[in-house]
């Protein structure tokens, strides 16, 4: 994916390629400008105009990036439906919650209003909110209460695919954890398959079968959650793990170990690994050539001096 | 014990006719770090700006190495403004898009007329060294950084004047781990070398109970507990210090 700006172009995501199985939950773990976002978006082709898209996205074997708009439109929130970072911002704020998703639901099924003000109250218990919420405008609602709204739109055709972008982050703790029952519920009892987007390795791991580590527009590491959690082989995703603070109630004084620097942004990444300016490991090689994304252990790894196994 | 650098007495704050800080009361000294939490809505921002009197409170004072922020005058206003610094949680929004990275961190130096000449050039490029910056984002505007090179920038900006108070609102909830750590031992180390204090908000609760001396738990408007960060963590008293370490650790999983 390459973005045009002005005179200049970069790669913002570079050769990314994972599989998303039926009912599955996938976590997409990367920080600011490390092209999560930017890939979710570019599965339902939202990115903006100026974006240049080359590679394959398929759902059931079609190619999303070849339909024409029309075919395009039966997809977006029919099979796969995205949930923003941003309530406030994604709802509209003149709008009963009711009135929205009972026009999201008409929008792509032929019902008439009352029905589908029957499916939206339907809907929005099914997230965990009472039926009078659908009188309710988004500013009166809390924060976790208006992610549920828009989780509950986004149901609204039955998705089989739910793309959450940073779905928690504007969210304080308590609302995180319902939040994250709900999502894991509509994987479980619905069989609803999961992109989860996200900086908060936590979050993922809580609902995510599977980790994709992104690092500067590429996957770095990818593989079952527990296994990249109890033994991370790019020295990134073991620098993420060492950067979180230890468990409530423990003692002692505490240095964390971040890993050193901050990502590069997309225009200038170094040459061969893109890490290497930041990683304790590199060494000559890993200025030369990049490491290519291979299958090592039953996961995924772009290293050429990987953390052994322990 | 000395007077505190930063003492909040029965602060009240109301908006639209609603009272949103009742009574609020606590001591910060220097060098000491409190942390405040609480979920979405508890006031902890309106906090934050009303001890900066970034607003007017209904009711309740702040001191300020015991002098009462409303009796000063323009000047010493001004003069303690220097002091306290406050780095928020988005630099997109809190960094002016048409200032170069050197403008940003000469601004508070020229305001606060505190280097001129040659010594702006070296302090700024001190204060990049301070936050892991290098110098070649000198000459760059915010849209030409990362979104962790420009909440390092939002931190340098803070520091740049020497505050004695930093006040950090969810300054790094955004970002992402790495950087979340190396911001807590910055923090860590200026408090140290530089004995800042700092009022830490934020709905982490694992990394306010790192970085923070003490925690104050805030609900609906009101401080419902505050204590020493280890002893609230052991034993805490109150129903929503409870809720918020139970939901802190389900999100705990294990650091390596």
């Amino acid at each position: 994916m390459r973005f045009q700006t002005g005179g200049a172009s970069f790669l913002a995501v570079d050769r990314v390629s994972f599989d998303l199985e039926r009912g599955e939950a996938l976590g997409l773990i990367g920080e600011s400008g490390s092209g999560k976002t930017t890939i979710a978006l570019s599965l339902l082709r939202l990115l903006p105009a100026g974006a240049q898209l080359s590679g394959r996205v398929e759902l059931s074997g079609e190619d999303l990036l070849g339909l024409d708009p029309d075919a395009l439109a039966r997809i977006r929130g029919r099979r796969i439906a995205m949930v923003f970072h941003d309530p406030l911002a994604a709802l509209n704020p003149v709008l009963s919650i009711g009135t929205q998703i009972a026009e999201a639901v008409r929008a792509h099924q032929s019902i008439d209003r009352r029905r589908a003000r029957t499916a939206a109250v339907g809907l929005l218990r099914t997230v965990g909110l009472p039926a009078e919420n659908a009188d309710r405008y988004a500013h009166q609602l809390s924060g976790g209460m208006r992610q549920r709204a828009l989780i509950a739109m986004s149901l609204a055709c039955r998705p089989e695919i739910l793309v959450a972008d940073e779905p928690t982050s504007a969210l304080d703790p308590i609302a995180q954890v319902g939040i994250l029952e709900l999502l894991r519920g509509l994987r479980e009892e619905r069989g609803v398959s999961l992109l989860l987007a996200t900086h908060d390795l936590g979050t993922a791991a809580r609902l995510c079968s599977r980790l994709a580590v992104l690092y500067a527009g590429r996957i770095v590491e990818s593989g079952a959650t527990s296994e990249l959690l109890a033994s991370p082989r790019h020295p990134y995703t073991l620098g993420l793990l060492r950067s979180l603070p230890p468990p409530l109630g423990s003692s002692g004084p505490v240095r964390l170990e971040p890993v050193a620097g901050s990502a590069p942004p997309p225009w200038e990444r170094p040459d061969g690994c893109r890490f290497r300016n930041r990683c304790p490991r590199a060494q000559d090689d890993c200025s030369k050539r990049e490491p290519e994304l291979i299958e090592i252990d039953g996961r995924q790894l772009a290293c050429f001096h990987p953390v052994e196994t322990q | 014990m000395n007077v505190p650098l930063l003492q909040v007495e029965d602060l009240c704050v109301d908006r639209g006719g609603l009272r949103v800080l009742d009574r609020i009361s606590f001591a910060l000294h220097e060098g000491e770090t409190l942390g405040i939490v609480g979920a979405s809505g508890s006031g902890k921002s309106t906090l934050a700006r009303a001890v900066l009197r970034l607003l007017e409170p209904a009711d309740g004072r702040v001191r300020w190495r015991g002098r009462d922020l409303r009796a000063l005058s323009e000047r010493e206003l001004r003069a303690t403004r220097r002091e306290m610094q406050i780095v928020f949680q988005d630099p997109a929004t809190s960094l002016d898009p048409r200032m170069t990275v050197f403008a940003i961190l000469a601004e508070p130096l020229l305001v606060h007329r505190l280097e001129r000449g040659h010594a702006i050039e070296q302090r700024i490029l001190a204060l990049l060294r301070e936050v892991d910056l290098g110098p070649e984002v000198l000459y760059r505007h915010p849209h030409e950084l990362s979104g962790g090179q420009a909440q390092r920038v939002a931190l340098a900006r803070a520091l740049a004047p020497s505050p004695a108070l930093l006040v950090a609102d969810e300054a790094f909830s955004a970002v992402d781990v790495s950087l979340q750590a190396q911001m807590a031992n910055l923090l860590g180390e200026l408090r140290r070398t530089a004995s800042i204090a700092c009022l830490f908000i934020s709905h982490d609760l694992r990394f306010t109970a790192v970085l923070c001396d003490r925690i104050a738990v805030l609900s609906r408007g009101a401080i419902v507990e505050i204590a020493e960060a280890a002893a609230l963590v052991r034993a805490p008293r109150h129903e929503v210090t409870r809720a918020l370490i139970a939901a802190a650790q389900e999100s705990g999983i294990q650091r390596r």
